[in-house]
């Protein structure tokens, strides 16, 4: 052996690969099966009264089973949102493109969402809006069933009736 | 009453309450934080406790068994942190998460803490997982399986004539057999060592028998410190001493026939300084039992594992903390009035935690 063949390593590629099932749990598999009938589901904390969508099963707060299901209706409100006008790898929506905080009436937390059929100049925090979901045959046990929010035309909701969810 | 002095540490602290989950080869439904909910109501209702009772709260789990983020954080869902909470993770068997717990009850400044950890071993290929565990470099890039490692370590025994095949098939039937009184074990049999004898091997010296099966479980414990232990329960086991040490990662460095680590730990945590009446050892394969109980210096006076221990169930994260939770069982329920709970982390005993609990007699 030469000197050459004992020099130093200074870098080394050692690939990993791991493979898992993943398992949705009792709650958050009412609101996939939710999505996939074009409904939106959550749950209700006995103790704070709460609604959460999706529902993790148990009460952040209070750390108790959520066992009431709620269903949500269609309509909400823009707490909050982000206008997105930087290209990046994978990008699927046209730029620029309006995702959205959406507080759905009678839940008591956010989740985010695409909003469309309006201007991104026109975009505003109190915004009312409802969910389009793709055709029925499209539908999933996924967040895709959504195809977007639009507004709706309602006056603005008070920021007194969100100002908690931002 | 009063608890008896601590060898280790200066303020005395029990553990007063545990509760576990049934240990399933598959928890087909629940996720994590879905598992381990009820486990958490129970280790409160027990301890006729809340959330709010708890001065630190600390846990013992891993993301490489669920593959995903931070799944220490929702699973603080089951317990409810509002207001916030004082709290802390370990990427290690909860054991560890019960020595972080104790640690800062030592402070004086709390006097409760919720101590929990859980694992679901089915959602991957767990001898892969476990092989993330290993040095990056030389071992890791082998993905060796933990099956094959652990016969190293069995193969290292035989060849220093410190156990027998016939040994490791006795540790596995006696385990098996006294899980059929531990209704949350998940294997339970009564089958003749002769007959275990006869199965083939899995990784020579290893035969299927030899293996922990794969568990998905959850256990909590409360541990309670000075007098406030005595509300919670009549016969507190109380820690008298505890302590935890390491060896190198790399096997070669090792003996593997034997666990200085492990004697360390019994030496610091007092084993020797009294009688034993029971242990719950955490050797997941059974020729690591032979290592363990060699290490601690128990004698063939002191029960084994009355659980049924790990080879009847061994659910990852949570199976050391079981041990401390069942060897407290035994104190709480008069069976045992001095009894040694061991727990152990990383490949082939790298890392072991041995505990001492009391009762008054």
């Amino acid at each position: 052996m030469t000197e050459e063949n004992l020099a130093p390593v200074t870098m080394l590629s050692t690939p990993i690969r791991l493979d898992y099932d993943f398992t949705a749990g009792l709650a958050q598999s009412k609101t996939l099966a939710g999505y996939a009938q074009g409904k939106f589901i959550g749950q209700r904390c006995p103790k704070c009264k709460q609604v959460y969508v999706p529902s993790g099963g148990s009460c952040p707060t209070d750390g108790v089973a959520m066992d009431e299901v709620v269903e949500l209706p269609n309509t909400g409100t823009v707490t909050t949102y982000c206008i997105v006008n930087v290209p990046f790898a994978g990008q699927s929506i046209e730029l620029p493109y309006i995702c959205g905080q959406i507080l759905l009436d009678g839940a008591n937390i956010s989740f985010m969402g695409l909003l469309q059929e309006i201007p991104t100049d026109e975009v505003r925090m109190g915004l009312r809006v409802e969910a389009v979901w793709v055709p029925e045959d499209e539908l999933g046990p996924n967040l895709s069933s959504v195809k977007y929010f639009r507004p709706t035309g309602e006056p603005d909701a008070d920021y007194e009736t969100f100002k908690e969810y931002l | 009453m009063s608890a008896p002095k601590p060898v280790v540490g200066n303020r005395p602290v029990a553990i007063c309450s545990f509760a576990q989950s049934p240990s399933l080869r598959r928890v087909d439904q629940a996720n994590e934080v879905e598992m381990l909910m009820p486990v958490i109501a129970e280790v409160f209702a027990k301890a006729n406790m809340t959330k709010d009772d708890m001065g630190f709260i600390c846990s013992g789990s891993t993301d490489y068994l669920i593959g995903g983020p931070f799944s220490f954080v929702m699973a603080l869902d089951a317990v409810g942190v509002w207001p916030p909470k004082s709290e802390s993770h370990v990427e290690m068997d909860a054991a560890w998460a019960l020595y972080e717990a104790w640690v800062q009850l030592q402070e004086g400044v709390i006097d409760t803490a919720l101590v929990y950890g859980f694992g679901k071993s089915s959602l991957g290929d767990l001898s892969r997982v476990l092989a993330m565990q290993l040095d990056p470099y030389t071992m890791g890039p082998l993905w060796p399986d933990q099956v094959s490692l652990a016969a190293l370590q069995a193969r290292a025994l035989l060849d220093r004539g410190l156990s027998t095949e016939q040994e490791f098939a006795e540790i596995a039937a006696r385990s098996r057999h006294d899980a059929l009184k531990n209704p949350n074990a998940q294997v339970r049999n009564e089958i003749p060592v002769a007959e275990l004898l006869e199965e083939a091997y899995a990784v020579s010296p290893l035969r299927r028998h030899t293996l922990p099966p794969l568990s998905d479980a959850a256990a909590a414990v409360i541990l309670v410190a000075g007098d406030r232990a005595y509300d919670v329960v009549d016969r507190p086991a109380w820690i008298t001493g505890i302590d935890h040490r390491v060896e190198t990662h790399a096997f070669g460095a090792r003996d593997l026939a034997v666990s200085t680590s492990t004697a360390m730990a019994a030496k610091i945590a007092g084993v020797g300084n009294g009688p034993v009446d029971i242990a719950e050892l955490h050797g997941p394969f059974a020729p690591q039992e032979v290592i363990v109980r060699q290490a601690i210096g128990l004698d063939d006076s002191v029960t084994i594992n009355p659980s049924g221990g790990p080879l009847a169930a061994n659910p990852m994260m949570a199976a050391g903390l079981i041990r401390m939770g069942e060897a407290a069982s035994r104190i709480w329920d008069g069976s045992a009035t001095r009894a040694v709970a061991h727990a152990t982390s990383g490949p082939l005993l790298q890392q072991n935690l041995v505990c001492v609990l009391e009762g008054e007699s």
